[in-house]
């Protein structure tokens, strides 16, 4: 079985603070970290390869440090990483950026399974994997919390929604993508990250993949970001004191137009 | 390129005001001037404008100006299951219609389904001026495939302006696939919609970062203009029994009925009656509660309160809580109008996932506890005392 | 300090460290609380390759020595010393095979240690715990098998391992020279295994009796010679009581790590108590010595590593004096608790008890004062 990860690398939320008298972000020593939705998204590739056999390709778009992105899937247990990188991508919407995902995915040409994380932290936007399988004209199933089993061409899964799961069977070649739910990623090993570390990163620009350069980057990007600013943080409210009798009677009276 | 970013060094006062702006950590300085990292900057714009001295010069070339008069209209994808119309739906016409009017153009529900006939009425009486059916034994649940499809159908033959959509899990899925068919511009969990009635333009404002930034965003040279929405941002549209709609129902062929893949079963297992993202109160618990049975406390709290039950992440790691329960960065974001943390610590995690809830009371045993600081109430001290007082309080209130 | 750690010791050492601080960390309190051993942080070890950083590459491991192995004994214990104590129990059981073990032997049973099958060493008895000469099992030859028979005591990582390698008399009119030592299997007729000790400390680990009743053993898993058993366990030692004094180490480490943030975040009389110089100095002090401790268990790995002849005294040294700091370090951590620090919700009284037992087993640290004063006398009188 030959399986895609799309992954992302995203400043480490962890690490995000912002500047209590400036109120903008913090980015100094913030670390870069694969999107965590996609590190389901890895392990689950690798579990496929280990239960129908085949290879893991990683790919991601970004600039040439998300190389260490790369380096670190591969250390999990990835075959084969692809970084697809160029200046003509700077400024692409979720619609660019599936574009130029999907072009790297049809260079590859041969896959049965494209898995994504269900978002990325930094975005949020869970548009990214529906767009992929969109341009690439092949069936998806989102919020993927099981695998539960691929054969004959087709793979059964069950899709998280707000009640519980739909248990959806779809035919592959197909796009996946997982929630939290699916697995826990397993840490990476000495030999996998020895590996890694002697891997060589293919790298592919816009004329690599052969895509339509008005599509890329900001050209081919919809949407336009007209203004970034920090929202006023929430401020810590009141401490309410006394003994516990009293406190739970103040909050209640507090609380009592917004539950009653 | 389309873009471009340069820093006029005979302006550039090295300052280093938008080094600090940058959410990309693109710019540094050299020499006392600003240099832009290029495979760091995405061309977001943030420097710009807080630069004083005007050293910064992004060129956003938008193309050729297409003839966008032929798009008309608000539609607001209407979502149901099991023949029951999402609540998302009524709080995105409620919305839809501010934005109607300001555009002076009416607002359309779009519906898909079977046997549906029967919501006419309900979308009628929420204020929409059209209402768009589309009912079909092949889309009585959702299927990625059918539902794409029908919606790319209407949009292309009546070309509305607008279209907003629930950020649920159906809807992400099926809009993200919409847009990209379309060549159509979408953006995901708006917090804020409004209109810039001169450019007849949506200004989508949306938090990133995990809520640590906003940013506004335009979809100048596509139409329609696409969002999301998450439950509870907006307010539902009022209810008014005699209004009524224009119907348009239409009917598809079985081509564009196909469904590549089959819908085998829909399981149901929300212990809590509750919904989380569309509880209006949540009870969460953390690593504070200490032991899974004392959950039985959050979940007590929970029913007086005709509460939904979250949980933390830690609590979800210790297996004391299902993960449909956690509430944050990998679980869910959470929007309600009371959100209750029982032994929270609040780690930036979790107050992605719930600060944008309206009150917050944390409970914790740590006055320094990160949780406090977004906290409207705070108590600090034992849960497991205060809990059970609270219930109380709230029982005798409520009458319960 | 910089000790200069080639880059595959960094991987070996940052990778235990992101185990024990993800993994670890979050379950130690539990594992002490239920004296259960931790299989699910046993499997991630192995995963990782963790268990094979000491044994060779020719054997699946990544042919690291004693270095490595300290380095992910120290970063474990900083989170655990129970649960480390898994993996360095394993190191004691695996030596005798990687320094006497013949071909056949290592490529029977090291790839799978190197995956992470657990092992453990099987010397002390009831009646022979520093005196090791007077222990009683024997192991009887009969034709192409040894028939094993006897009681040993306080084996760690007992139960749960599956390989064993165990100190017998095969001749005890020889004494000491009359031992022999004998790799056992787990499921082999004849072994049994008594109850689950009760434990100050390190209550994570598997402390029991292993008992062997007409125990017959292949001749092809004899270590060495017959007769060979006092210095197979000798030359042991001499490897493994890096480990010991990495773990006491890693204990000293994370017991400090605790106190300093604690120090930092406690007000008393308005102000941080680590604004006090009366914890400034504690926090010195237990600094210094750590740092003291891990210079000499560094240095004395490094020494075995490179194939020096005689460590004995280099070994002993450094477990003495690890073992002695991670006992002073904890006790000290509790103090700048205070009354916290007693109570059994926080994470530092967990330390202490589990520090003791670093000063006691692998040889008390009387033993290593005898063997260092030997030892130096001995050189004392080679001078003259």
């Amino acid at each position: 079985m030959n399986i895609i990860v799309c992954i992302k690398q995203v400043p480490n939320t962890t690490d995000v603070k912002i500047d209590p008298v400036t109120n903008t972000l913090i980015r100094a020593g913030v670390e870069s970290v694969i999107n965590p939705f996609d590190a389901y998204a890895i392990e689950e590739g690798v579990r496929l390869k280990e239960r129908f056999g085949g290879k893991v390709t990683v790919i991601t778009m970004g600039p040439p440090q998300a190389e260490t992105a790369l380096k670190e899937a591969i250390s999990l247990g990835c075959d084969e990483a692809i970084l697809i990188s160029d200046r003509k991508f700077a400024g692409s919407d979720t619609w660019a950026t599936s574009y130029t995902l999907s072009f790297a995915i049809k260079k590859i040409a041969v896959f049965d399974v494209i898995l994504c994380g269900k978002q990325a932290s930094d975005g949020d936007t869970a548009q990214v994997g529906p767009g992929i399988s969109t341009h690439l004209d092949i069936p998806q199933v989102t919020y993927v919390k099981k695998i539960e089993e691929i054969k004959d061409n087709k793979a059964k899964v069950e899709r998280m929604t707000e009640e519980g799961y739909d248990i959806v069977e779809t035919p592959i070649p197909c796009l996946f993508t997982v929630v939290k739910e699916i697995n826990t990623p397993r840490l990476p090993s000495l030999k996998g990250m020895m590996r890694a570390k002697s891997a060589k990163i293919i790298k592919w620009t816009a004329d690599d993949i052969k895509a339509n350069p008005k599509s890329l980057g900001l050209d081919g990007s919809p949407t336009r970001v007209v203004k970034i600013f920090t929202p006023t943080p929430r401020k810590g409210g009141e401490i309410l004191k006394g003994d516990t009798a009293d406190i739970a009677k103040e909050l209640v009276e507090l609380l009592k137009d917004v539950v009653i | 390129m389309a873009g471009s970013i340069t820093i006029l060094l005979d302006k550039c006062m090295g300052c280093t005001l938008c080094v600090k702006a940058c959410p990309f950590g693109a710019i540094h300085m050299a020499n006392k001037k600003a240099v832009i990292d290029m495979a760091k900057c995405t061309l977001c714009g943030a420097c710009a404008p807080v630069c004083k001295f005007k050293a910064i010069e992004i060129i956003k070339d938008s193309g050729e100006k297409k003839d966008l008069s032929a798009y008309k209209d608000v539609w607001v994808f209407c979502e149901q299951k099991k023949g029951v119309i999402q609540t998302i739906s009524f709080e995105l016409l409620g919305e839809g219609k501010k934005l109607a009017k300001k555009l002076g153009v009416k607002l359309c529900a779009v519906i898909l389904g079977h046997d549906i006939e029967s919501k006419i009425e309900e979308l009628s009486a929420r204020g929409a001026d059209k209402i768009y059916i589309v009912d079909a034994p092949e889309l009585k649940s959702y299927q990625d495939d059918p539902y794409t499809k029908v919606i790319v159908k209407l949009i292309e033959e009546y070309k509305p302006e607008v279209v907003l959509c629930g950020a649920t899990t159906i809807g992400r899925s099926m809009i993200s696939r919409v847009a990209v068919k379309i060549d159509a511009g979408l953006t995901a969990d708006c917090t804020g919609l409004d209109i810039d009635e001169k450019e007849r333009l949506l200004l989508q404002t949306r938090p990133a970062f995990g809520g640590n930034i906003m940013a506004t965003i335009i979809t100048p040279n596509h139409r329609p203009q696409m969002s999301t929405v998450r439950h509870k941002v907006m307010k539902e549209a009022e209810i008014h029994k005699s209004h009524k709609s224009e119907v348009i129902r239409k009917k598809y062929s079985s081509d564009v009925l196909k469904s590549r893949t089959t819908l085998l079963d829909i399981v149901e297992e929300i212990e809590e009656t509750v919904n989380l993202a569309e509880a209006d109160i949540i009870v969460s618990g953390g690593r504070g509660m200490a032991a899974p049975e004392n959950f039985s406390l959050v979940k007590e709290l929970a029913k007086v309160l005709n509460a939904a039950v979250g949980s933390s992440r830690a609590a979800v790691d210790a297996g004391w809580m299902p993960y449909s329960h956690q509430v944050g960065q990998t679980g869910k974001t959470v929007c309600p109008k009371l959100y209750i943390a029982c032994g929270i610590s609040g780690q930036i995690q979790h107050l992605i996932g719930m600060q944008s809830s309206k009150v917050i009371v944390a409970i914790n045993k740590d006055p320094d506890a990160p949780i406090f600081k977004v906290a409207t109430y705070g108590i600090v001290g034992d849960v497991f005392e205060i809990l059970p007082a609270l219930t109380k309080e709230f029982k005798r209130i409520l009458k319960k | 300090m910089d000790y200069l750690l080639n880059e595959q010791q960094i991987m070996i050492r940052d990778l235990a460290r992101k185990i024990a601080r993800e993994k670890i960390k979050p379950v130690a309190a539990k594992y002490d609380e239920s004296e259960e051993f931790a299989w699910d942080i046993v499997k991630i070890l192995a995963d990782s390759d963790l268990f094979g950083v000491y044994i060779p590459e020719a054997y699946g491991g990544l042919g690291g020595g004693v270095m490595d192995m300290c380095l992910v004994a120290e970063e474990l214990s900083r989170a655990c010393g129970g649960i480390a104590l898994g993996f360095a129990g394993t190191g004691l059981g695996t030596f005798p095979i990687l320094l006497y073990g013949n071909d056949e032997q290592k490529n029977r049973f090291l790839p799978g240690i190197a995956k992470g099958r657990v092992a453990a060493f099987c010397i002390t008895e009831a009646e022979a715990g520093s005196d090791a000469g007077s222990i009683k099992t024997t192991a009887k030859k009969d034709g192409d098998y040894y028939i094993l028979n006897g009681t040993k005591q306080w084996i760690t990582n007992a139960g749960e391992a599956e390989v064993y390698t165990v100190i017998a008399m095969t001749d005890k009119t020889k004494g000491a020279r009359g031992a022999s030592a004998l790799i056992v299997e787990k499921g082999t007729k004849g072994m049994d295994f008594g109850k689950k000790e009760k434990k100050l400390g390190i209550r994570a680990s598997a402390t029991r009796e292993v008992i062997f009743t007409d125990c017959r053993i292949p001749k092809a898993n004899l270590i060495s010679k017959e007769g060979m058993g006092f210095i197979v366990a000798m030359k042991t030692f001499d490897s493994s009581r890096p480990g010991v004094a990495a773990q006491a180490l890693g204990i000293a480490q994370g017991a400090f790590d605790h106190a300093v943030e604690y120090s930092r975040k406690r007000v008393q009389f308005g102000q941080p108590i680590s604004s006090f110089q009366a914890i400034q100095h504690m926090l010195a002090n237990m600094a210094t010595e750590i740092e003291a401790a891990r210079a000499l268990v560094y240095a004395t790995a490094r020494m075995v590593d490179s194939g020096a002849k005689s460590v004995a005294k280099e070994s002993a040294m450094a477990k003495l004096f690890a073992s002695d700091v991670a006992m002073k370090v904890t006790v000290d951590a509790i103090q700048i608790f205070g009354g916290y620090g007693y109570m059994r919700e926080y994470p530092v009284e967990k330390y202490m008890r589990d520090a003791k037992i670093t000063q006691i087993y692998e040889g008390t640290n009387q033993i290593q004062r005898n063997v260092i004063a030997a030892n130096v006398i001995k050189e004392s009188l080679r001078e003259e």
